[in-house]
């Protein structure tokens, strides 16, 4: 059987593409969630947003890891 | 197949003037001076004006502090106050006050190499450079070995980090390879990419926009080609003060994520 189908062009674009898929749910789901307990409970606002940022930062690591492997093997 | 052009003009399209990794590389700063300089470049030389800012501020703000503050006091008591409530005492706890000294050099230092990139004529985020953000996760990271052998001994940190309790057992067969992989190898690998990408990324897109804008604009100014320089223009502005806002972030996050290593050293529990 040959080749099903093929993607030409620059194959860091949409590795970056597919890698980005993963962490912007991650990313919607930490900023949602943590604006919803803003929401419940507002004086723990600093608490909560520390948290955010921190579970923000670690799943943005994914993202870019894509993001840099694409120049990495360029 | 060709590439879509954006232009219909002849001979050369914007695509052959993308900026891509040839933005990041500077040739020695003097480049007819003597050889024993060459290590002197634009990045080096932008961490050495950081180095200097952090210094001068803090020299200027706490060399002779004033009960009654005033002028870069001020500042200086403002920032000190929020690296230690934000960073320090969250994430390390009561004993943060000790390790005020490592935060906020770090914290200001990362902020000013970070800031750098939209200082005009700097106009390059040193850490945008990887081996930058690799010298400081190093440091954060030996000292975080250091310091959990020392507090939990050898056998007890890798048993307080593979094995916490108060799990069915089967788990652990999963978790306990994840947790030392996780711990040991990516933790100092995405502290160090982390930085390095979004600097390494944020300044490509402030660089993309500019160049859009400058050739639509002033190389081949065409009549259809005209809107998409406007949109380039009113993009590298946009971009620039959203950069602003990500190093300030990553110069926190990072700050933030070394507080919390060495917290998770210092006290296993939490």
């Amino acid at each position: 059987m040959g080749t099903l189908a093929a993607v030409n062009g620059d194959l860091g674009s949409i590795a970056y593409g597919l890698a980005a898929i993963g962490p912007g749910v991650g990313v919607g789901i930490i900023f949602g969630q943590g604006v919803q307990a803003i929401a419940r409970q507002p004086e723990l606002t600093n608490v909560i947003r520390q948290n955010m940022l921190l579970g923000f930062a670690l799943t943005e690591a994914l993202a870019l890891i894509g993001f840099v492997v694409g120049f990495v093997h360029s | 197949m060709s590439a879509p052009r954006l232009l219909a003009a002849e001979g050369e399209t914007f695509q052959d003037h993308v900026p891509g990794l040839n933005i990041f590389d500077w040739p020695p700063l003097f480049e007819n001076g003597p050889a024993w300089l060459d290590w002197l470049t634009k990045p080096t030389l932008i961490v050495l004006l950081s180095a200097l800012a952090i210094i001068v501020f803090a020299w200027r703000a706490f060399r002779a502090p004033q009960l009654v503050p005033k002028g870069v006091q001020n500042v200086g008591e403002v920032a000190y106050l929020f690296v230690r409530d934000q960073v320090a005492r969250p994430m390390i706890g009561a004993d943060g006050d000790r390790w005020m000294p490592f935060l906020f050099s770090t914290f200001f230092f990362i902020l000013f190499m970070n800031l750098s990139g939209v200082i005009p004529v700097l106009q390059l985020p040193a850490t945008s450079h990887i081996a930058i953000p690799i010298v400081l996760a190093l440091v954060v990271y030996v000292m975080m070995l250091f310091l959990s052998i020392k507090h939990q001994g050898l056998v007890g940190y890798f048993k307080n980090m593979m094995f916490p309790p108060g799990l069915p057992g089967p788990i652990y067969v999963i978790l306990a390879p994840i947790e030392l992989l996780s711990n040991i190898i990516l933790r100092p690998f995405t502290h160090a990419v982390r930085l390095f990408a979004n600097m390494f990324a944020g300044h490509l897109l402030i660089a993309f926009f500019a160049s859009v804008a400058w050739w639509f604009l002033a190389e081949k100014l065409t009549v259809l080609g005209a809107g998409i320089g406007i949109v380039g223009f009113l993009m590298s502005i946009i971009m620039t003060a959203f950069e602003i806002f990500v190093q300030s972030l990553q110069a926190f996050i990072f700050t933030l994520l070394a507080a919390s290593y060495i917290g998770g050293a210092l006290h296993p529990e939490h």
